[in-house]
């Protein structure tokens, strides 16, 4: 699936929680991530974090690196 | 079965508790205080002959048919507008009663046509029933004298015919149209001897401001409004009781039959969603279901580009069971998955997530509900903890303040909308939030207090600004909040709304709704009495759509509107069974009952039942699906009842997943826009060819009942059943009741319902379990499903769509009353005569620096793509806000929309695309190109020699 589709949908959830604060926030995304997201789509953001992660905000990188 | 004969009382039930004994011929009989002498006979059996009385209408006492004698009064008072008093004793049937009703029949019916042998309405007409009931033996006065008996007959609505010479001037029309439908469009024009009825200001009824509701037909007791069905056909000689197949409110009619042929749908009484009113789609589009174009054969083929090819339903099975079976060994078991639909009912659409979940062995099944109330299920669990909305329909009697946030129900949920006009007529005051000035904001008798035009994509804005009112100025429910709301919550929310930048000053620049307006609205919702929310797509399909949805649910517990009749938080659901689909565990992400796949207990109750492993992670969304088939991970999809093509957002890049699957199974009822990339066709049946249950807006699980064979030859249900076991997952069930018991046994909200329950109940609301054995009208009565309410933080983020200068103007979508989605059903009935196509909507300033006039060909173009349509010059949109449409494929609005959308739940923003308009001379080269495409793929080849 397109990477910046991902990382534009991840962005997405991590902007609509960061009005929780930045701790709330990374571990809202991701457990949204989570309970919401196909497998497949999740294995392919983190294979574009591990390149680099271009394009993602630091909420979203920081929820991705918990999904681990 | 017989034909279903519901009692006419006469006059409205009194809602009054206190109760009234009075003597009736001889008979006491005890009715609540109010009730009116008509009805209290009729309660006790007797039949007080009348005319312009009927109980959906308050009592009018013209007719002079309904006199009687009561002891110790003068005269002979009509028993319509006589109400019952203690000790009453009342006489129905006197010599001087039978002398003075049939001299008032004999001038009735000395200026009638006595043709009752072939008049259409000859077995079904109150004219002729009472003319026997008073003993009418002789007209007195003879035929000759003046009379109407040459008034000609209207015909130019297409459903129903009205034929003043038939008239009898009851006024029962022009009082249906006022008290149940709130149009005005009907009056008794003239005095004396030249009253008539007339339409409008005396134009043909499709050219007034009817809606075509039926309600004057409904309440016409001889044959002067008469449907054409029952002209062209007879009087229909037996009925069931079904549920309608278009919007959320799921209004209840008797199909009333003659054979298989369908008379006419006449709304059901007791129905307790639409209590007897109906609109002109439930009522009269029902002709799609015998329209030339419905495919009955199932239809294979190996490309897309290939004409269709007529198989039998065994081949057609075996070959899709294969394909899915080739493509999940080639490409593993997560390269295929479903579509569950709104349309069909529940128990179809749990059978289509069994099939996924433990045939396909995946989780890769979505529903149409993704594109509309998807946020709604996420906001309101996040919130009060169930995805539903709180309040029966009947709650909106009891509403003092109505606000009504983007949706647009004398449109969408004509019904229910009929049902808020009598109550803001009866003095409720009503807010709108919308971009546009939709037709509540002024109609006959009502005028919103507040209008708050909002700029399209700035709900949240809006509706903080208003908590932020709230909040700030004191008008908080301190008392609900500290009983019912988690506390942490509602400070840190306190807090965040009370900021000075959210206030209405400081945000009025950016949702263009003046301070003083927003916070006079604010006051109004906070202090006005009893609150209710109604909202629809308007809030939803935005990038902020979940957002919305939980700040709507902040207002309501800020200000304590939740846990009781006339407040609430209520969805009105787009098609009729939105709410079942969600319930009957259609998302990627959870079983029946919003219980989510990775919940090990609710798993394992599945998998004991099913005797499968189940996922325990969640599935594709549709928009998923279709992004991962263009990366080659997903290759096959079944749809059933949705036309992914026409109603989901970016058609371009719907088309492309489309096209890069290998095997895609379309089950609907004609070849619609997805067929064109679809290599199966399984026929579909309609809501009249099957037995089931749909789910409406206010979570009322109502049968459908099949009236007719399948056309197609099955229920969808049993072409399910088929593919499974095609495919080696075993289904068994011989009747959908089944299904339910299934339902029943595995969903604690659903435990308590069983077609049996439902045909005691007549309906029920869920959850119905031991707890709530006859269901829950309201929910949250004295707690939250989560325990305590929570209180959501809701910062505006502005959506990435811009307005610019090459997009200057925003676009919004939405519905016209007459069509109904992407048309696939109404487009085939006459219902076309309302709306051919779908028109642009442009301020008169817009449209003048664009040097457009009304009906001009315009081109509409986003970022997406482009197309044309004609426009049409109107006020009702701001500067700068174009609306449309998307009803027809034809014109294909959602080739202009985005890929943004909800950052939860990836609903699409329909509501906001930026666009630009310029001048055309006809369809643009995309869209002659997709017809042409769309003509050469419905091609079906001949069937072998």
């Amino acid at each position: 699936m397109q990477a910046d589709k991902l990382v534009h949908m991840a962005n997405q959830i991590a902007r609509a929680f960061a009005v929780e604060g930045e701790a709330k926030a990374v571990a809202a995304t991701a457990n949204h991530l989570k309970l919401f997201w196909d497998p497949r789509m999740r294995r392919e953001i983190l294979v574009h974090l591990d390149a680099g992660g271009e394009g993602l905000d630091d909420v979203a990188r920081a929820a991705l690196g918990l999904l681990r | 079965m017989q034909l279903i004969k519901e009692t006419d009382y006469g006059t409205p039930a009194s809602k009054a508790e206190a109760e009234v004994s009075l003597t009736i011929d001889g008979f006491e009989v005890t009715v609540p205080a109010g009730t009116s002498v008509m009805r209290a006979a009729m309660e006790l059996g007797v039949k007080v002959p009348k005319l312009c009385a009927t109980d959906s209408l308050e009592a009018f006492g013209s007719c002079r048919m309904c006199l009687v004698e009561i002891e110790g009064r003068n005269g002979t008072p009509a028993s319509c507008t006589t109400p019952v008093t203690p000790g009453m004793s009342v006489k129905t049937q006197t010599p001087l009663l039978r002398t003075l009703r049939k001299g008032v029949m004999e001038l009735y019916i000395s200026d009638h046509p006595l043709d009752c042998l072939t008049c259409a309405a000859n077995g079904d007409c109150e004219l002729q029933d009472t003319a026997g009931e008073v003993g009418l033996r002789e007209v007195r006065y003879g035929y000759e004298g003046d009379n109407h008996l040459c008034a000609e007959a209207d015909e130019s609505n297409p459903y129903f015919t009205f034929d003043p010479s038939k008239c009898i001037a009851c006024s029962r029309c022009v009082r249906a149209c006022d008290e149940v439908q709130g149009t005005f469009a009907l009056t008794i024009q003239g005095r004396g001897f030249g009253s008539k009825v007339a339409a409008g200001m005396d134009e043909p009824f499709f050219e007034s401001e009817c809606v075509s509701c039926g309600a004057c037909v409904q309440a016409c007791p001889t044959a002067t409004l008469t449907e054409k069905t029952v002209i062209e056909i007879g009087q229909p000689e037996h009925s069931l009781v079904t549920t309608c197949a278009y919007c959320g409110v799921g209004c209840s009619f008797k199909a009333e039959m003659r054979g298989e042929d369908v008379v006419r749908m006449v709304p059901y009484k007791d129905g307790k969603a639409n209590r007897g009113h109906s609109c002109v789609k439930g009522r009269f589009a029902f002709g799609y279901a015998s329209h030339r174009e419905r495919i009955l054969n199932p239809m294979i083929r190996d490309k897309i580009t290939d004409p269709w090819r007529e198989v039998s339903w065994d081949e057609a099975i075996a070959y899709t069971a294969s394909q899915f079976k080739r493509i999940q060994r080639d490409y593993g078991k997560d390269a295929v998955g479903a579509i569950t639909s709104s349309r069909c009912t529940n128990e179809e659409t749990f059978l289509v997530q069994k099939l996924v979940r433990a045939g396909f062995g995946n989780n890769n099944v979505d529903t149409c509900a993704r594109v509309c109330h998807s946020p709604t299920g996420y906001g309101l669990k996040t919130t009060f903890g169930t995805s539903a909305g709180t309040q029966d329909f009947d709650s909106v009697e009891h509403s003092d303040v109505m606000l009504l946030i983007g949706a647009n129900p004398t449109d969408g949920h004509p019904v229910f909308a009929s049902r808020m006009k009598k109550r803001l007529r009866q003095g409720a005051k009503l807010i709108v939030v919308d971009p546009r000035r939709t037709d509540i904001v002024r109609s006959p008798h009502i005028e919103a207090a507040h209008h708050l035009p909002l700029t399209p994509g700035t709900n949240v804005a809006v509706l903080t600004a208003m908590a932020h009112v709230i909040v700030t100025e004191g008008l908080a429910n301190e008392a609900f909040i500290r009983e019912r709301c988690d506390l942490d919550a509602y400070a840190a929310w306190a807090t965040f709304v009370a900021d000075p930048r959210y206030s209405p000053e400081e945000t009025q620049a950016l949702t263009g709704v003046p301070a003083d307006e927003l916070r006079a609205a604010a006051r109004l919702y906070a202090t006005g009495g009893n609150g209710a929310i109604y909202y629809g797509l308007g809030v939803t399909e935005h990038s902020q759509g979940t957002t919305t949805v939980m700040a709507i649910a902040n207002l309501a517990m800020v200000t304590g509107n939740l846990g009781r009749e006339g407040v609430g938080v209520n969805p009105l659901r787009g098609q009729n069974n939105v709410q079942g689909a969600c319930d009957m565990g259609s998302f990627p992400h959870e079983f029946v009952g919003y219980r989510h796949v990775s919940d090990d207990a609710t798993r394992e109750l599945f998998e004991d039942l099913w005797g499968v492993k189940l996922e325990r992670e969640p599935g594709l969304r549709i928009p998923n699906m279709l992004d991962a088939a263009q990366d080659g991970s997903f290759r096959a999809l079944y749809v059933q009842g949705e036309d992914i093509l026409q109603s989901d957002p970016d058609t371009h890049h719907v088309a492309a997943g489309l096209a890069a699957m290998d095997c895609v199974v379309v089950q609907d009822l004609f070849l619609n826009e997805t067929a064109n990339y679809a290599h199966v066709f399984l026929p579909g049946s309609t809501f009249l060819e099957k037995d089931g249950t749909f789910t409406n807006a206010e979570r009322r699980i109502q049968r459908v009942r099949k009236v007719m064979a399948p056309k197609n030859g099955y229920g969808d249900w049993e072409i399910t059943q088929l593919l499974s076991n095609a495919l080696g997952y075993p289904m068994a069930y011989s009747h959908p009741s089944q299904i339910m018991d299934e339902i029943a046994a595995t969903t604690p909200s659903f435990a308590g319902v069983s077609y049996p329950a439902l045909e005691t109940l007549g309906s029920v609301q869920w959850p119905c379990n031991a707890a709530a054995p006859e269901g829950t009208p309201v929910m949250h009565l004295d707690s939250f499903a989560r325990g305590k309410g929570l209180f959501v933080l809701t910062d505006y983020i502005a959506t990435e769509e811009r307005t610019g200068s090459r997009f200057p103007l925003l676009l919004t979508t939405g519905r016209v009353l007459s069509q109904y989605n992407v048309g696939a059903q109404t487009r085939r009935t006459a219902n076309v005569a309302w709306h051919q196509e779908d028109l642009l909507e442009i301020h008169p300033f817009d449209a003048e620096t664009r040097g457009l006039k009304d009906g001009d060909w315009i081109k509409l173009a986003s970022r997406s793509g482009e197309t044309s349509l004609r426009c049409q010059i109107t006020d009702r949109v701001a500067p700068g806000v174009v609306y449309t449409t998307f009803h027809h494929p034809s014109t294909q609005a959602n080739v202009i929309t985005t890929d943004f959308s909800d950052w939860a739940t990836n609903c699409p923003e329909y509501k906001v695309t930026a666009v630009q308009i310029s001048s055309s001379n006809g369809p643009t080269d995309w869209q002659e190109a997709y017809e042409a495409q769309a003509l050469q793929s419905r091609r079906i080849a001949p069937a072998a020699e």
